[in-house]
């Protein structure tokens, strides 16, 4: 998912690359159930997908099967809930939110049983496999239900936070969790993980990156990419909570640093940007420049999850490209 | 306290009235389907489930969910005969920032879960029984589909998932007045031949007559068969009780005017006067 030249930026940074979320969700879930015999996950045919593989084994009684039924996986996951398990709903993004979607809202949101909805290989996870498996919708839909949290992780330390808050918050939550390894980004110390509070990766105040998900490392990157270019200091905000949101963040990036670009692995319709735009706006600093880097509005070109990022510029060099284009204007 | 079957008819007769009344009262709801289920939430709130409202909130206690949630008035009725909330509350049925809504809420007493779309009370009743195989439970889930919804998919993915499971302490009941909100159910989209399917389908089926408190107690006061979920397809005729409205489409959602309704319940009302005369 990384450039050489990326790749050679992160390890310059003493980056450490990780595991990917998606494995790091499966190991905490086991842990939280080798403790508490209430934790159940729900698959739908996607115990291998999710890495669920040795909790099944481990946990035969705490793992339920329901087949190629989404909408029957988050109608049991609410039923399970509501009977007081602590309960996973683990399925592909782009069928858990799309196929589920009145189930989540009726059966899960609306009814408050407090189901984790967690949605694995999201985004362009599934690269090449097209259309039918990305999932560039599920910010957009998700952020328009009432009491549901939206959160996108962006390292394996922002992963299993949100896994263990999650299950103690005895509410509903959808995390997206995508594929590919990934740089640890640190900062947990300073910053714990908390929903609806953005971490602020690396301050700056020339401008700021606003990135969720898979996307934050490659604004981290960017923003070191042009500190050694032109001296510029950048500041990159993991928002992993769409929902609820922390518009204080992203109206003080816009005020202090005069320029702001949203970066996401959705489609720049709903999303992430969406989000930022109306916050700044709504808070009276939109004299800041504002561009959001997503998915346009078009079937994703064919190729892997690295060879999308490129061709839509969520990558350290198109951001870095984007912020001097952004600049220039200045 | 326990009635008899004679008793139960009379309340039948008593909750369709107060159904009609609210719904009268808000000028909204679903007259005919709440009217063709009546017999079957009296018999399940007055013999069958192990629900009172002063242990609701019991881990233990029998769930009942209403997966056709357009009938909530006839749920609502017999909610307050129960005594979950008084009946004078449902003033305000439909009205402005009241918790009785046209569809089945939580925020209501007695409510189990939230419906209103199709096709949802069975896969969460899946849930719920299965949570209770894995607790060593006995509490027993109900649910109540209408033979129209039937055509939502997610059903079947449910049926599937009960029966691979064993679930016989799930038993879903159809509500099965032959007619939905654009015609006959066989027109629209026939959902028969019901016992066959739901046979084929790994559950124990008994078709009854939806409107008989001793057919609907025999088939609802145990599971049919040890390890299968039970399905009990009761034949039902929608807008039961009124002789105008009785087997008639447009009383889906259809709301009597004043005449209508003065003499629908002089027809209840005559019905009461039968029944209380052959009970004294």
């Amino acid at each position: 998912m990384y450039s050489s030249e990326a790749e050679a930026v992160a390890k310059g940074l003493g980056l450490k690359l990780g595991k990917a979320n998606l494995q790091v969700f499966a190991a905490t879930v086991e842990s939280l159930a080798s403790d508490d015999k209430q934790v159940v996950a729900v698959v739908s045919d996607s115990r291998g997908s999710g890495k669920l593989g040795p909790f099944g084994e481990a946990y035969p009684k705490q793992l339920v099967e329901v087949g190629i039924a989404e909408q029957n996986l988050v109608g049991i996951a609410a039923g399970l809930a509501s009977a007081g398990k602590k309960v996973f709903a683990v399925s592909p993004s782009c069928f858990l939110t799309a196929r589920s979607l009145e189930q989540i809202k009726n059966d899960v949101a609306y009814s408050d049983n407090p189901v984790t909805l967690v949605g694995i290989s999201s985004g362009v996870s599934y690269g090449a496999l097209g259309t039918t498996h990305h999932s560039l919708h599920d910010f957009a839909v998700l952020r328009a239900i009432n009491n549901l949290h939206v959160v996108c992780p962006a390292d394996n330390y922002e992963a299993e936070a949100a896994v263990r808050a999650a299950a103690a918050l005895d509410k509903p939550v959808f995390l997206r969790f995508g594929k590919a390894p990934l740089f640890d980004l640190g900062k947990e110390k300073e910053q714990p993980f908390e929903f609806g509070k953005a971490r602020v990766l690396r301050e700056g105040d020339q401008l700021a990156f606003v990135a969720t998900g898979e996307a934050v490392i490659h604004a981290y990157l960017a923003a070191e990419a042009l500190k050694k270019e032109s001296g510029l200091e950048a500041r990159v905000i993991s928002m992993h909570s769409l929902k609820p949101f922390d518009s204080d963040a992203v109206v003080a990036a816009a005020r202090e640093c005069g320029a702001v670009i949203t970066v996401e692995e959705h489609m720049v319709n709903g999303g992430l940007g969406e989000a930022c735009s109306s916050a700044i706006l709504e808070a009276g600093a939109s004299s800041c420049l504002f561009k959001r880097v997503a998915i346009p509005d078009e079937y994703t070109v064919t190729g892997s999850q690295a060879d999308i990022f490129h061709h839509y510029g969520i990558s350290m060099e198109g951001l870095v490209a984007a912020a001097n284009e952004m600049l220039v204007k200045i | 306290m326990s009635y008899s079957d004679e008793q139960l008819e009379l309340k039948s007769i008593q909750l369709r009235k107060s159904a009609l009344r609210w719904i009268k009262h808000a000028g909204a709801g679903h007259t005919g389907g709440s009217l063709s289920c009546l017999d079957i939430l009296n018999v399940l709130y007055n013999r069958i489930l192990n629900v009172r409202p002063e242990t609701f909130s019991s881990q233990d206690r029998d769930r009942y969910v209403q997966s056709k949630g357009h009938a909530v008035e006839a749920l609502f009725a017999v909610l307050a005969d129960a005594g979950f909330f008084e009946e004078k509350e449902l003033e305000t049925l439909c009205c402005y920032k009241s918790h009785y809504v046209g569809h089945p809420t939580r925020k209501v007493h007695g409510v189990e879960q939230n419906t209103g779309g199709l096709g949802h009370g069975l896969p969460i009743c899946v849930g719920v029984a299965l949570a209770g195989k894995m607790d060593q439970k006995n509490y027993r889930v109900f649910t109540l589909l209408g033979d129209g919804e039937l055509a939502e998919g997610s059903n079947w993915e449910a049926a599937m998932a009960a029966s691979h499971y064993g679930l016989d302490n799930l038993t879903a009941i159809i509500d099965c007045n032959t007619l939905q909100i654009a015609g006959r159910t066989k027109d629209v989209m026939n959902s028969e031949p019901l016992v066959e399917k739901w046979e084929a389908f790994g559950w124990a089926v008994r078709r009854i007559d939806g409107h008989s408190i001793s057919e609907l107690t025999e088939a609802l006061k145990a599971p049919l068969e040890p390890g299968k979920p039970s399905m009990v397809i009761a034949n039902t005729i929608k807008g039961k009780g009124v002789d105008f409205m009785e087997d008639v489409g447009k009383w889906h959602h259809g709301v009597p005017n004043d005449e209508e309704y003065e003499r629908a319940m002089a027809g209840f009302d005559a019905m009461l006067a039968e029944k209380e005369g052959a009970l004294s």
